[in-house]
């Protein structure tokens, strides 16, 4: 299923390639990641990857990096075949890459994490530091060399990564997933700063599955499905729609809203929640500064912002999880402010994690004990001070059944399931609960497009039930599709509601970033068609 | 047991958010400024509670040979957790030391001693780097271990090879050739004639100089010097920059092309060499020969020094220095002297409290306060501290040290976890 | 081969790995040390006689209780190195409770016992309300507590103490008479006894087996034992977690020195018997803190220990060998722990891509 079909219009580009991907392969223990990848990237273009989660774009891009080596197929860059056995060698080819998950380390300033590993190009003192200086002037990168990487924001610390890679002489620049934990305005400066990359001669390589951002900047754009070249396309003959088919060969899922199910009556209540700064931070602003809302019966309340404005704050607060909070919260009429994280379970609060290996599961433990965790004082868990194993078991394959977990039975270890089925066990789990209210926090991250469906329905359906249902996510189209209303967190307070009926994407961004006017409603204008 | 301990433990408050933290930096001449600062304070001490051997020569010259086996030790322990690997098995390691000065110094000299106890320790440090960068062994296990196999070893190899041997046995190595000291006649002399004179401050600032002129032995500056290179390499040098990137975060740094295993090896042998040299110390100069349990505990203390000098050569030092003077106050005179010490205990933890109560922190103020009461009115109550509560003295100032600092403390950011090649992305 | 059986083989190749290995590089130290390696595995391996088996299950049951002490703690992935002290702490003080017999008989033993394992808490305790509170690193603080313990315990042992008779040594006041344990017969001739504290030994596992298996307490400690941060997500005050696993642990490491006190000594002295917490570490690791494989473990240790007492005498060589073979089986049974379990994980990942691929197949022929 390999067909490079190379743009024949007349925005294609020519000239010499500076990257050639023939028939990559790779394998892992029962998962067949690359099979048979061709792609040709020209230079002086930004080329496009894109492909849904699990697609193997990740293992595409180490292999291109030397992290791990390909079972088959050859590199070439520049017209010479390669072999690269190490980020070492991609290095010396001229190959940077900017992870999704930033390696920096926090404890070092950005000149030692800079020269760490290229010491030899302009030392460690103020050689270095002034090659530092001339690289962020030279491409508007706006970094100090001795600041503590710890002190610097998400923004900041991505254009600390592409500074790394151009300084050391990189000409063919990968960018995984970039825009990720960026708002559309810091987007749009993202990719200035690629064009610059692109006059400059250099080849940049980036990785999404964000399909409108890529149409906007990429020269070219390849797809990836289940592992294997689909298609590489030029960016005027298709639309997001086309694309995403070929992403998923199949018909697209889609967060249509329903007929509203919302009610008069409350059951979240929040008023004045407030959460100070921990001491030894030195830092003024309280993480969440008197924070009021409410959520209804039948309702979904979504909170939009970028990462690190206060959603975790929100919603370990609600749930117990920091003593520090202070303010009101009530639930479905009782003050549980006083009350510790089981006590809110008990009371009817169910948990959708947004980290689930961290807070959502124990890993190296059976499914049947991972339906008891968070539900260990009520059945079908425990009888008195006891564990009932084979309530716990039956209800855990009742779960399997009913939430379509793929698992050969109860007894397999949750390390051994794939994202997306762990999250429908979770999901499965928390509504299992009888929950008055679900925090569904960043649901279907990481999860593959199936699981994602399934787990949209299932946020509906618990809204239907009378459910009240607290939505985090950072996937705006989510949150336009699923929330009745929606809240954007901005250091730590609401700063806006939206109706999602109405908004656009930019209209939150601008409120997430604070640029811009924070309209209450964001009725469009005349003629206006949202995103 | 997937997931490895830590050697400070979980912080018990929830995370900061990024970019929050604004410190205070501690200005470098500060440093300098602390040994007088304290030699004031004994001084006052001296003459406010009439003790009497708070600061003379000898004092001085018995806290620099205890301070030094901590502080190497300690030394080795932040080689290695400076570059991720929580290293428990210091004390094995310091207990091979002891062995390796007392075979090779017997019987082939003081140098080689010295030499000996280094690769002795080196190759304890060598087993707990292929077990725990390997093998991904939790680096606590493989401490302990090494510290059970360590003794067995040298308990093993002592008996077959002293028994028999003059002032040998199974428990202790016959007699080590010294290392060479150095003394600087006339001065000493001069220095000595100002200690006697009782002159509040300057005659302290004599028996301090007295002591570094009088027998000093070779091994003291050595032990010095490195700890100077040790702050040079690591923190001035792009080997040091690596190594230590090892330890904030290898994905990072393997991510950039650096080694990490090879960095990793070298500081934990680097490590179990310097706690190996502790223990050359211990037998060669703060006694003449190996002895079963000499080490009593020091290699957790260095490691305790290593803390409360928050991972940096020149804290080491300093908590070094505060385990050995107070060892020292232990065994010499050592009720008067620990009495004394109380005082200032009882004083210093009144002044915290009031610290901890302006920061807004009542609880742990008063509670601090209630226990500044209690040990100034023991220091009324009684005239002399028992022997076996001054012999408890360094230990319960770690445990002090640690409740009250671990806080503020800033540990490398990937110690003790395990590491896998292919961790980067 | 059916699921079970994998586990177990898987479950017991582990261990029996280690065993191999360790006492190979053992055979290699004798060998290089030029020492008989024959004559000391012969020595070692040989059938233990009656009074040796009486030895062997004695030091058994109390390497097996500081195994199940330490145990506790790892299920909480919190190092309890602190055994040694809390042990010699508890034993001093139901010494001193058991002399003064302010109770009759039996209820005299009881008393002084649960006086034991109240003061082992509460040393152990000390470190874990430094953990909790102020996230200090049990390792260091309970090594500190040891040492503490032994200045402590001398201190108080000379106030304490009375002199015994025709020695040098002091003790604490005799146990009465009424008050210690009767031992249980194994066979005719001398010193074939075993102490009757191996019940209360058997039961100990019993309820560290239950306790942590089957109830919601020790639910809560185990899960917050594999990830903290999931224990909290979930509703487990973690801080309660590790004071109350410490406290426990230190209680049944109060239990360690009873055997000896109540089946042998009869009096807590200067030369109680010592170091028996390293060994409860390398135990609860061999036995992978269950309390079945504690048990092995215990067992195999005293079996070395006693075996390799006349190593000396017989074979000239030191019975120090045997602690190197304990410390080398610490490593090695962590390491094949962790291949057998890399292993296993491959194993099962393959199985359930197996199964699911061929659910998918079944799909694709029926859509």
């Amino acid at each position: 299923m390999t067909s490079t079909v190379e743009g024949s219009g007349p925005t294609a580009p020519t000239g010499p390639v500076s990257v050639r991907l023939r028939g990559i392969g790779k394998r892992f223990p029962g998962v067949i990641a690359n099979d048979d990848i061709d792609i040709d990237v020209h230079r002086g273009t930004i080329h496009a990857i894109v492909g849904e989660n699990g697609a193997g774009k990740s293992t595409l891009m180490k292999i291109l990096y030397g992290v791990q080596p390909p079972d088959s197929g050859t590199i070439e860059i520049d017209g010479e075949q390669v072999r690269l056995g190490s980020p070492a060698d991609a290095i010396r080819h001229g190959v940077g890459m900017v992870f999704q998950h930033f390696m920096l380390a926090d404890n070092l300033t950005v000149l030692e994490n800079v020269v760490l590993g290229a010491e030899k190009l302009h030392g460690i003192g103020g050689a270095a530091r002034a090659e530092i200086a001339r690289i962020s002037a030279a491409y508007g990168l706006d970094i100090h060399p001795d600041t503590l990487v710890e002190d610097l924001g998400v923004g900041a610390r991505q254009r600390v990564e592409i500074l790394k890679v151009l300084y050391r002489g990189a000409r063919i620049v990968i960018l995984d997933e970039p825009t990720a934990v960026l708002v559309p305005q810091e987007v749009e400066e993202l990719f200035a700063n690629l064009q610059g990359l692109k006059r400059e001669g250099l080849s940049v390589i980036f990785i999404s599955h964000k399909l409108d951002e890529v149409l906007s900047v990429a020269d070219e754009i390849t797809v990836i499905r289940r592992g294997t070249t689909v298609r590489t396309v030029s960016p005027s003959e298709v639309t997001a729609r086309q694309l995403a088919e070929l992403m998923v060969g199949s018909e697209l899922p889609s967060p249509s809203t329903e007929t509203s199910t919302v009610t008069d009556h409350v059951l979240l209540s929040v008023r004045d929640l407030t959460l100070p700064a921990p001491a030894a931070s030195g830092q003024g602003r309280p993480l969440l500064d008197s924070v009021s809302l409410d959520i209804h019966r039948g309702e979904v309340l979504g909170i939009a912002g970028v990462e690190g404005n206060g959603q975790a704050e929100l919603v370990e607060s609600i749930m117990g999880m920091r003593p520090a909070a202070t303010g009101a919260v009530t639930l479905d009429g009782q003050d549980i402010g006083a009350m510790s994280v089981r006590r809110r379970r008990e009371a009817g609060i169910g948990y959708v994690p947004e980290d689930r290996h961290r807070h959502g599961l124990l890993l190296d433990a059976p499914l049947w004990e991972n339906r008891i965790l968070g539900h260990q004082t009520r059945s079908p868990s425990v009888k008195g001070p006891l564990i009932d194993r084979s309530g716990a078991r039956a209800d855990t394959q009742r779960i399997i059944e009913q939430y379509d977990v793929r698992t050969p039975g109860a007894d397999v270890l949750a390390r051994a399931l794939s994202g997306g089925n762990q999250q429908k066990l979770i999901v499965g789990r928390e509504m299992s609960g009888d929950p008055v209210l679900l925090i569904a926090a960043h649901p279907t991250r990481g999860v593959d497009v199936g699981a994602q469906a399934a787990i949209w329905d299932h946020i509906k359906a618990a809204r239907r039930e009378g459910l009240a249902v607290l939505l985090i996510s950072a996937d705006l189209d989510e949150l336009i599709g699923l929330s009745d209303r929606i809240e954007v967190i901005l250091r730590g307070r609401l700063v806006g509601t939206f109706d999602p009926a109405h908004v656009t994407p930019e209209q939150l961004g601008s409120a997430m970033t604070g640029a811009g006017d924070t309209a209450s409603s964001g009725r469009p204008a005349e003629g206006e068609e949202t995103a | 047991m997937s997931v490895p301990a830590t050697a400070t433990g979980v912080p018990t408050g929830p995370e900061t958010s990024p970019g929050t933290s604004t410190k205070r930096r501690i200005p470098r001449w500060a440093w300098f400024a602390v040994l007088p600062v304290v030699l004031l304070l004994l001084a006052v001490l001296e003459l406010v509670t009439g003790a009497g051997d708070l600061t003379s020569s000898g004092t001085v010259r018995a806290t620099l040979i205890a301070t030094m086996p901590i502080m190497l030790a300690g030394l080795g322990g932040l080689w290695s957790e400076r570059a991720g690997v929580v290293n428990i098995g210091l004390e094995g390691m310091m207990i091979l030391g002891t062995f390796g000065a007392g075979y090779f110094g017997y019987h082939y000299g003081a140098w080689a001693g010295v030499l000996g106890a280094f690769a002795l320790g080196a190759v304890g440090g060598l087993l707990h780097a292929v077990a725990t960068v390997l093998f991904g062994v939790d680096h606590i296990i493989s401490g302990v271990a090494i510290n059970i196999i360590a003794l067995g070893a040298v308990q093993y190899l002592a008996s077959l090879t002293f028994a028999g041997l003059p002032g040998g046995g199974s428990t202790q190595s016959p007699k080590i050739p010294d290392v060479p000291s150095l003394t600087i006649g006339p001065l000493s002399d001069f220095l000595g004639d100002i200690e006697q004179d009782d002159w509040f401050f300057v005659s302290q600032v004599a028996s301090v100089l007295r002591a570094l002129v009088t027998n000093l032995s070779f091994l003291v500056i050595i032990s010095l010097l490195l700890l100077v290179l040790t702050w040079y390499v690591l923190w001035r040098t792009s080997f040091g920059l690596r190594l230590r990137s090892c330890g904030e975060s290898p994905a990072a740094a393997e991510s950039l092309g650096v080694d990490v295993i090879r960095y990793k090896f070298i500081a934990v042998l680097m490590s179990g060499g310097l706690a190996g040299l502790a223990g050359g110390f211990l037998a060669m100069v703060a006694s003449s020969n190996y002895r079963d349990g000499q080490t009593g505990g020091r290699g957790y203390i260095g490691l305790a020094a290593m803390i409360f000098g928050n991972w940096r050569p020149g804290g080491l030092l300093m908590g070094s220095g505060l385990f050995g003077y107070t060892e020292t106050l232990g065994l010499r005179q050592g009720g008067t002297s620990v009495h004394a010490l109380l005082l200032a205990v009882a004083v210093l933890g009144l002044v915290l409290a009031v610290l901890q109560a302006r920061r807004g922190q009542v609880r742990a103020g008063v509670l601090i306060a209630v226990g500044a009461v209690v040990v100034g009115v023991v220091y009324f109550l009684i005239d002399e501290v028992p022997g076996d509560f001054t012999r408890m003295t360094p230990y319960v100032i770690t445990l002090l040290v640690l409740a009250f600092a671990s806080q503020r403390l800033r540990m490398p950011a990937a110690d003790g976890q395990v590491y896998r090649r292919g961790s980067a992305g | 081969m059916t699921p079970r059986m994998t586990k177990l083989l898987l479950g017991l190749s582990a261990p029996v790995l280690a065993l191999v290995a360790a006492f190979a590089i053992t055979s290699l130290v004798l060998l290089i040390a030029g020492d008989p390696v024959g004559g000391v595995w012969g020595e070692i391996l040989s059938v233990p006689e009656g009074r040796n088996i009486a030895n062997i299950v004695n030091s058994a049951s109390v390497l097996y209780l500081s195994g199940i002490a330490v145990a506790i703690g790892f299920r909480m992935n919190l190092f309890n190195i602190g055994v040694d002290g809390q042990y010699r702490v508890a034993a001093f003080t139901a010494a001193v409770v058991a002399g003064e017999a302010w109770l009759p008989g039996y209820l005299n033993t009881v008393l002084a016992i649960v006086c034991a394992m109240a003061v082992g808490a509460l040393w152990a305790g000390i470190a874990g309300v430094l953990r909790a509170t102020r996230g200090v690193s049990e390792v260091i603080s309970t090594i500190m507590l040891n040492f503490i313990a032994t200045s402590l315990v001398a201190f108080l042992l000379r106030k304490a103490a009375v002199r015994e008779e025709g020695s040098n040594n002091i003790g604490t006041k005799e146990v009465p008479e009424g008050s210690r344990i009767p031992g249980i017969s194994i066979g005719d001739g001398p010193g074939q006894e075993i102490y009757g504290f191996v019940i209360v030994a058997i039961l100990v596992g019993v309820l560290y087996w239950f306790l942590l298996g089957s109830t919601r307490f020790g639910f809560d400690l185990r899960a917050t034992g594999r990830s903290t941060t999931a224990a909290v997500a979930s509703g487990i005050s973690v801080t309660k977690m590790v004071v109350a696993a410490m406290l426990l642990s230190g209680a049944v490491a109060g239990l360690v020195g009873m055997p000896l006190l109540f089946g042998e000594s009869y009096t807590y002295g200067s030369t109680f018997q010592s170091g028996l917490g390293f060994a409860g570490i390398a135990i609860a690791l061999l036995g992978r803190n269950h309390p079945i494989g504690v048990a092995i473990g215990a067992l195999l240790f005293a079996f070395l220990n006693e075996q390799s007492n006349p190593l000396q005498i017989l074979v000239g060589v030191s019975p120090d060998i045997v602690a190197i073979t304990q410390g080398v089986i610490v490593l090695t049974v962590v390491v094949s722990y962790e291949l057998v379990r890399r292993y296993g994980v491959r194993l099962e990942q393959q199985s359930v891509a197996r199964a699911l691929e061929s659910e998918r197949k079944r799909e694709e022929v029926t859509a």
